[in-house]
């Protein structure tokens, strides 16, 4: 009757099989199982009598899952306590995830703890052929995550930013980004400038929703397809409470999103303007 | 073959309608439930100041049940009067504003409040299973507190029908129905969720909702929607329409529940299964169904279990024979 199946809509607890301690802030844990997750889809983390929130897919090979998170509030803190052989209830996986043809030539941006799901996405697209632009952004050098897992992927081209220069280009990924489609254009078909690099086919973005919505007037400007990763606050994960609707299309990002297409993002006026909290009530960015 | 049906004067395109607590927090998400067909909407309740709801997991669900514990949170009137008033500007579909309080004043109070937005209908939520920790035993579980609530809210009312939401969780839902019914009462909403459940993960020996307990829908639950709505036709002799709802998910549970004495049908944890889209998809089975069997008008078919029942015990009565041993 679902496209989901109804036993994903239980959490099942796991015990963490790994702790990897990425940056100060942030942890992946690794979990024995696959819950079969593709690229951009999440998953409801539980901690029994503390609270159940939504998170990102850092990997899923069919055998195991990851999960990456920042300790960033009371859940993700109480989980950030967490080590090996302790239990979490994972449900899901839900969502679109991104969508990609083989041999595509890819731009991804991941923005501080967006590289997670975007190294997975990375590490597919490989697999079908696509050649990858990814610019990775964070605040600074100690909260860049992902690099050498990107690194040592074939076929990708890392660009590194840092609000504060400590550690690539000082700036923004969105900026780096810009430049390239810059590039591309005038190297563009028809064009007599041979640029050094082929046109970017699409976009993929996950991370902060201002760089998000950058990325959106962005690509809109250069009209490259993009697929940009939205977050709201989430109760049933299935599209049932209509907690994550966003205005004015009604639709749920735990259903119609996460990974929402361009196309559908401009039309969201809420988008980089507010959000709603559990009550429904709304907060500005 | 004609969906439409007029309910207390107010025009339903058909009688599917949003049932309260299922995207039912903004005016978009309503306009685009009406615009997969939904015949009316409800409002998630709303209450007089701003109410948290629980923490999660607050609906989880398995292929044969569904449990929600989601508190019934709400930011209070002031974005009722936003989402409402924007809903109600191009008012695609009628709007049922889904009332809720802490005390019989209060019913009052937040009914007030939410009747200048001038919903089609108001339904008072007097049997959420979810929130006893915090406020005790539903009013619906006594008939005096029901009618109560009835009382003071149709006190307030003016023009705007009222409907009471009524709980499976009783031992007679006809006495605490015909209750409401003699507080004035306009219609009923039957039924609000069943139990309430509880579900216990195995390995950290925990319950999953965080509030331990929630109340039960999805299909399981039909035959005791069909069952309640069937009693509630019965003592108010079908003279008050029923809002039926409970695991509702296909054309053939619609016209089940009618039959049993429901003018409108809710859908709620259906959405979840079959996708906004459940609304134009039960119409289309209805519309099916009815064609095939050459049934005209769909309000022909409420209460229709009533008047075959009576159609039958009253010749079988006058034609028994004494068997011969």
């Amino acid at each position: 009757m679902s496209s989901i199946p109804l036993q994903s809509r239980l959490p099942k607890t796991y015990r963490i099989k790994d702790v990897k301690q990425e940056t100060e802030m942030v942890r992946t844990f690794t979990f024995d199982g696959s819950l079969g997750a593709r690229p951009g889809q999440f998953l409801m983390l539980w901690l029994p009598g503390i609270d159940e929130k939504p998170f990102s897919v850092a990997f899923d090979d069919g055998a195991e899952t990851k999960v990456t998170f920042f300790a960033v509030g009371p859940m993700s803190e109480a989980l950030a306590q967490c080590s090996v052989g302790d239990l979490v209830g994972l449900r899901g996986p839900f969502g679109t995830s991104y969508e990609w043809k083989p041999g595509q030539h890819i731009a991804l941006v991941a923005g501080g703890y967006g590289a997670a799901p975007m190294y997975f996405v990375a590490a597919e697209t490989v697999h079908h052929g696509c050649t990858l632009e990814v610019f990775v952004g964070a605040r600074s050098k100690e909260h860049l995550l992902y690099l050498e897992e990107l690194e040592s992927l074939p076929h990708v081209s890392l660009h590194v930013s840092t609000n504060d220069g400590s550690m690539g280009f000082k700036g923004f990924n969105v900026q780096q980004l810009e430049k390239m489609l810059e590039v591309c254009q005038k190297g563009g078909k028809g064009k007599k400038v041979k640029a050094d690099i082929d046109p970017i086919d699409q976009v993929f973005a996950c991370g902060p929703e201002m760089m998000l919505k950058a990325v959106s007037e962005l690509t809109a400007k250069y009209k490259i397809p993009s697929q940009l990763s939205l977050e709201r606050y989430m109760k049933c994960g299935y599209g049932l409470c209509g907690n994550c609707v966003v205005d004015p299309l009604g639709i749920r990002l735990c259903t119609e999103g996460p990974v929402v297409k361009n196309d559908a993002c401009i039309k969201i006026e809420e988008f980089g303007k507010y959000h709603r909290d559990a009550l429904g009530k709304k907060h500005e960015f | 073959m004609n969906l439409s049906q007029a309910i207390l004067g107010v025009n339903f395109g058909n009688p599917t309608v949003l049932a309260s607590g299922i995207m039912g927090i903004t005016s978009a998400s309503w306009k685009l439930m009406a615009k997969h067909g939904a015949g009316g909407i409800t409002t998630k309740s709303l209450w007089l100041k701003e109410h948290k709801g629980h923490k999660n997991p607050t609906i989880i669900s398995t292929e044969h049940w569904t449990l929600n514990a989601v508190g019934v949170p709400d930011a209070g009137p002031e974005k009722a009067r936003e989402e409402v008033g924007d809903f109600l500007k191009s008012h695609p579909v009628p709007l049922i504003a889904n009332i809720i309080a802490d005390s019989v004043d209060n019913f009052a109070a937040t009914a007030e409040a939410i009747l200048p937005l001038k919903p089609d209908f108001l339904e008072v939520n007097i049997s959420c299973p979810n929130v006893e920790d915090e406020f005790g035993k539903p009013f619906a579980c006594s008939a005096p507190a029901a009618a109560a609530v009835t009382k003071a809210v149709k006190k307030v009312s003016g023009k705007i029908p009222v409907f009471i939401k009524l709980s499976p969780n009783v031992d007679s839902i006809a006495a605490i129905a015909d209750a409401c019914a003699s507080a004035g009462a306009d219609g009923f909403t039957v039924i609000n969720t069943v139990g309430p459940g509880m579900a216990i993960d195995l390995r950290s020996r925990m319950p999953i909702l965080a509030n331990k307990v929630g109340g039960l829908s999805g299909p399981g639950i039909k035959p005791i929607a069909v069952k309640c709505v069937a009693d509630v036709y019965g003592v108010t002799k079908g003279k008050l329409p029923i809002i039926g709802t409970g695991g509702i998910y296909t054309g053939e549970d619609a016209l089940e529940i009618m039959l049993a004495g429901a003018s409108l049908v809710g859908i709620g944890t259906a959405v979840g299964d079959r996708g906004m889209e459940v609304f134009s998809k039960i119409c289309e089975e209805m519309q099916l169904w009815c064609t095939n069997e050459g049934v005209d008008e769909i309000s022909s078919l409420v209460g229709g279990m009533h008047r075959e029942l009576a159609s039958r015990s009253g010749p079988q009565k006058k034609n028994r024979t004494i068997p011969i041993l």
